[in-house]
C-alpha cells in the first residue's frame, strides 16, 4: 500500500503527539494519583441509614487516616444530606456518597469533585479545599421529574 | 453519457423506493426531534414554561430518542443501501425483501417507543438508565428497532457477498465495503444494548424478575454507546472520502487508505465504552485507562481522515491552476451546497474531535462529566459533522431517487441552511461548552438551585443557548422544506449520484482488507482484553440489584 510522504509525516507527527499526550495522563493517574472516582466498595442501598459511615451524614473528623475529615452524603430523589454544611478552609478531606434509590450525579461545580453514585456502590474522592466560598452540589445525573431540583452547598470557611 | 452507463449509474426504481421509504421516517424525526429541542432550549433560558401536560424530560426523552437513535439510524439505513445498490449493483429480490422486513421491524418498534413516550410510561432519556423503570413495551419497541437494524444490515451482508462471489479476486468497490464495515461495528456493537434490554431491562419491566443488577447494565449500554457515535460518523465520514470528491470535480487520494482507516475504525470504537464510566464506582481505574488507551487509537485514523481530504481539495486545487500557499481555497466550489453543506461539518469536526479528547482523557473528564459541555460536544459532532453531511447527501440523493434535481433556488436555500446551522451551532454549542466549564449540569430543566450564586452564572449561557436554538430551528424549517420540494414538487431531471474515482486506479487495493475472518477475529480479541475483567469484578463483586422507579 503506497503512502504519500508527508502522510508518512504527518502521521508520524500525529501518533508522536498522542504517545506523549498518553504518557502524560498516564503519569499523572498512576505516579501522582490522580485517578478518577473508583471505589470498589458496595453497600445494600435499601440499608443505607444504618450502615456506617452513612449513619452519620455531613462531616465528620477523623484520626489517624492520610485525610482529616470524612464528608459523607446521602443522596435519595431528590434531596442530599446533608442539604448544606460548612467545611473548613485548607482541610484535606475524604467525600463519600452513596445512593438509596436511582442513579444520581453529584458533581460541586467550581471543583473536580464529579462522580456518578449507583444504588449498591459507594463513591469517594479524596481533595483539599483550598479556596474559601460557597460551592454548589448539583445532581448532574437525570433521576426523575425534580432532577433539577436536588442540590445542596458545601462552605468552605475560615 | 451513453444508455448503458445511464442505466448503470441509476438506482433501480424499486431500490430508491426502499430508499425513500428510510428517507421519509428519518426527516419526520428531525421535525419531531428538533421541536422538542427548540422547546427544551427555551425552557431552560428561564423564560418560557412548557403548556399544561408536558414534561421537561418527556421532551428530552422524545429529543435523544427521536434523533439520536432513530433519525439517524433510518438514514443511515437507507444511504446504506442506495450506496450499496448504486456501486454493488441493484439488490436482488431476497435482498431487497429482506431489508423492506428490516424497515417495517424498525417502524413498528419507532412508534412503540414513540406512543410510551408521549403516554409519560418512559421518560428514562435515551440512555434508560435502570433503575428508572420505563413501561415494557417501550422496551420492546427499541428492540424492533435494533433487530430491524440487524435485519436491514443482513441484507447489506448479502449484498456484499453475492458481488465477491461474481469478482472473485477484486476488491469491493469502496463504498460497498465501507457500508460493510459499518454494518459489521454496528451488529457487533449492539449486541451489548441488546443484552441489557433482553435478559436484564425486558424482564424486569415485565415483572419476571425483581431486580437489576445497575451496574452491569450500565456498562453493556456503554458498550454499545460509543461505537454507536462511530455508527453516526462512518456514513459521513463515506461522503468525505468517496462522494465529496466527486462533486468537486477531484479524485479520492487513496483508496487502500480509505479502507484502511475504516478497518481501524471497526478496530477501536468498540473496546472503549469505559471511557463514559471514567468517574463510576465499581470499576477498577487501571481497566478504565486501558480503554482510554484504546479510545485515543481512533486518533490515527481520524488524522488519515483529515489528510486525505485536504489533500484531495489541494490537489484539485491545483490541478484548476492554484497558486501558492492556499490559493487552492479559491478554486473549491463555495457556491454548491452538496460540497459547502458537508464541509460546514467537516470544518465543525476539528473542534468536535479535540473536545472528545478532553472527554476521554481521564482527569479532564472529572471537569467536565456529565455537565453540558458535553451536550456541546455532541452537539458539535452528531449534530453538526454527521448531520450537515446527511443533510448535503440529501440535498442530491433525494432527487436521484424520485427522478428530480435539485434547482438553482433550492441549491441557495440550502447554502443558507448550513450558514444558519454554522450560526446557531455557534451560539448553542459555545455556550454549552462554556456553561460546562462553569458546572451546570446537562440534561437538567431550568432551575436557580435555591438562588445559588454559581447557578446564576448559567443563566445568560442558556439564554444564549435558546437565540442558538432558535436559530437551528429555523434551518430544520428550511431542511424540512427543501426536502418535501426535491421529493414531490422540484422539476423532472436526472440529478446525479456522484462517486469518486481513485487517484491512482493502477493500486489495486490489498485484498487483506477484505479479510473478515482476520478483522472480526481481532475485534472479538480487543473486545475480549477490554471487557473480560471488568465485567468478571462487576458479576463477583455485585451488590444486591435494585427494584424499578418511577419517578417522574
Amino acid at each position: 500500500m503506497h503512502i504519500h510522504k508527508f502522510e508518512k509525516i504527518w502521521l508520524i507527527f500525529g501518533v508522536a503527539t498522542l504517545l506523549v499526550f498518553l504518557s502524560v495522563i498516564g503519569v499523572s493517574a498512576f505516579y501522582l494519583g490522580n485517578q478518577p472516582p473508583s471505589c470498589l466498595a458496595t453497600i445494600n442501598p435499601e440499608q443505607v441509614d444504618t450502615q456506617a459511615p452513612f449513619d452519620k451524614p455531613g462531616l465528620n473528623k477523623v484520626e489517624g487516616k492520610e485525610w482529616d475529615y470524612e464528608l459523607v452524603f446521602v443522596a435519595s430523589a431528590f434531596n442530599y444530606t446533608p442539604g448544606e454544611v460548612e467545611v473548613p478552609l485548607g482541610a484535606k478531606v475524604k467525600v463519600l456518597a452513596t445512593t438509596k434509590d436511582v442513579v444520581h450525579g453529584f458533581n460541586v461545580a467550581g471543583t473536580n469533585i464529579n462522580m456518578m453514585l449507583e444504588p449498591g456502590y459507594i463513591s469517594e474522592f479524596v481533595t483539599t479545599f483550598d479556596k474559601p466560598g460557597e460551592f454548589l452540589i448539583v445532581c448532574n445525573e437525570y433521576c426523575g421529574a425534580g432532577h433539577h431540583l436536588m442540590s445542596s452547598m458545601i462552605k468552605v470557611v475560615e | 453519457m451513453n444508455a448503458f452507463t445511464e442505466k448503470v449509474n441509476k438506482i433501480d426504481r424499486r431500490d430508491a423506493k426502499l430508499g425513500m421509504a428510510h428517507f421519509y421516517v428519518a426527516f419526520i424525526g428531525l421535525f419531531l426531534g428538533g421541536m422538542a429541542g427548540l422547546l427544551q432550549t427555551l425552557v431552560r433560558s428561564g423564560q418560557f414554561t412548557l403548556p399544561a401536560g408536558i414534561g421537561y424530560y418527556q421532551l428530552l426523552t422524545l429529543h435523544g430518542v427521536v434523533l439520536a437513535l432513530v433519525m439517524t439510524t433510518f438514514f443511515i439505513m437507507g444511504f446504506q443501501f442506495m450506496a450499496v445498490s448504486r456501486t454493488a449493483g441493484t439488490l436482488t429480490n431476497k435482498q431487497r425483501k429482506t431489508a423492506w422486513v428490516g424497515f417495517w421491524l424498525m417502524t413498528i418498534g419507532t412508534v412503540m417507543a414513540a406512543v410510551m413516550i408521549l403516554l409519560s410510561e418512559a421518560s428514562v432519556l435515551y440512555t434508560f438508565y435502570a433503575p428508572l423503570q420505563a413501561h415494557a413495551l417501550f422496551y420492546v419497541g427499541l428492540t424492533l428497532v435494533i433487530v430491524g437494524s440487524w435485519t436491514g444490515g443482513g441484507a447489506i451482508i448479502m449484498a456484499y457477498v453475492g458481488w465477491r462471489k461474481k469478482h472473485p479476486g477484486q476488491p469491493s468497490p469502496l463504498l460497498t465495503f465501507m457500508a460493510l464495515v459499518n454494518t459489521l461495528m454496528w451488529i457487533v456493537a449492539t449486541i451489548g444494548v441488546a443484552s441489557t434490554v433482553l435478559f436484564q431491562l425486558l424482564p424486569w419491566s415485565l415483572g419476571l424478575v425483581e431486580r437489576v443488577d445497575v451496574a452491569i447494565s450500565r456498562t453493556l449500554f456503554w458498550y454499545f454507546g460509543h461505537p454507536l457515535v462511530y455508527f453516526w460518523l462512518l456514513p459521513a465520514y463515506m461522503a468525505w472520502y468517496v462522494i465529496v470528491p466527486k462533486i468537486i470535480g477531484g479524485k479520492i487520494f487513496s483508496d487502500s487508505l480509505a479502507r484502511l482507516s475504516f478497518i481501524l475504525f471497526l478496530l477501536f470504537s468498540i473496546p472503549v465504552g469505559l471511557h463514559h464510566q471514567l468517574v463510576e464506582p465499581g470499576i477498577d481505574p487501571a481497566w478504565k485507562f486501558l480503554q482510554v488507551i484504546l479510545t485515543f487509537m481512533v486518533i490515527v485514523p481520524s488524522l488519515m481522515t483529515a489528510f486525505s481530504l485536504f489533500a484531495t481539495f489541494e490537489t484539485f486545487g491545483r490541478s484548476q491552476g492554484a497558486t501558492g500557499l492556499f490559493g487552492w481555497l479559491k478554486k473549491l466550489p463555495w457556491g454548491d451546497a452538496r460540497f459547502l453543506i458537508p464541509f460546514i461539518g467537516m470544518l465543525s469536526f476539528i473542534p468536535g474531535g479535540a473536545g472528545g479528547i478532553i472527554n476521554a482523557s481521564n482527569q479532564m473528564n472529572q471537569v467536565v462529566h456529565n455537565t453540558i459541555w458535553v451536550t456541546g460536544h455532541f452537539h458539535l459532532t452528531v449534530a453538526t459533522a454527521v448531520i450537515l453531511t446527511f443533510f448535503g447527501i440529501s440535498y442530491w440523493l433525494i432527487p436521484h431517487l424520485t427522478g428530480r434535481i435539485l434547482t438553482k433556488a433550492m441549491n441557495k436555500l440550502a447554502i443558507l441552511q448550513g450558514i444558519l446551522w454554522a450560526i446557531g451551532m455557534t451560539f448553542m454549542s459555545g455556550a454549552m461548552h462554556a456553561a460546562g466549564l462553569l458546572g451546570a449540569p446537562r440534561r437538567s430543566a431550568f432551575s436557580e438551585y435555591g438562588g445559588a450564586a454559581q447557578a446564576a452564572e448559567w443563566i445568560p449561557y442558556q439564554i444564549a443557548q435558546a437565540v442558538g436554538g432558535s436559530i437551528l430551528f429555523i434551518a430544520i424549517i428550511l431542511v424540512i422544506y427543501i426536502f418535501i420540494n426535491l421529493a414531490f414538487f422540484a422539476p423532472k431531471g436526472e440529478e446525479e449520484f456522484p462517486v469518486g474515482e481513485a487517484a491512482n486506479t493502477a493500486e489495486k487495493a490489498p485484498m487483506i482488507l477484505e479479510n473478515w475472518k482476520l478483522w472480526l477475529g481481532i475485534v472479538v480479541l480487543l473486545i475480549a482484553f477490554a471487557y473480560t475483567i471488568p465485567f468478571i469484578d462487576l458479576i463477583e463483586n455485585a451488590p444486591i440489584g435494585s427494584k424499578g422507579y418511577k419517578l417522574w
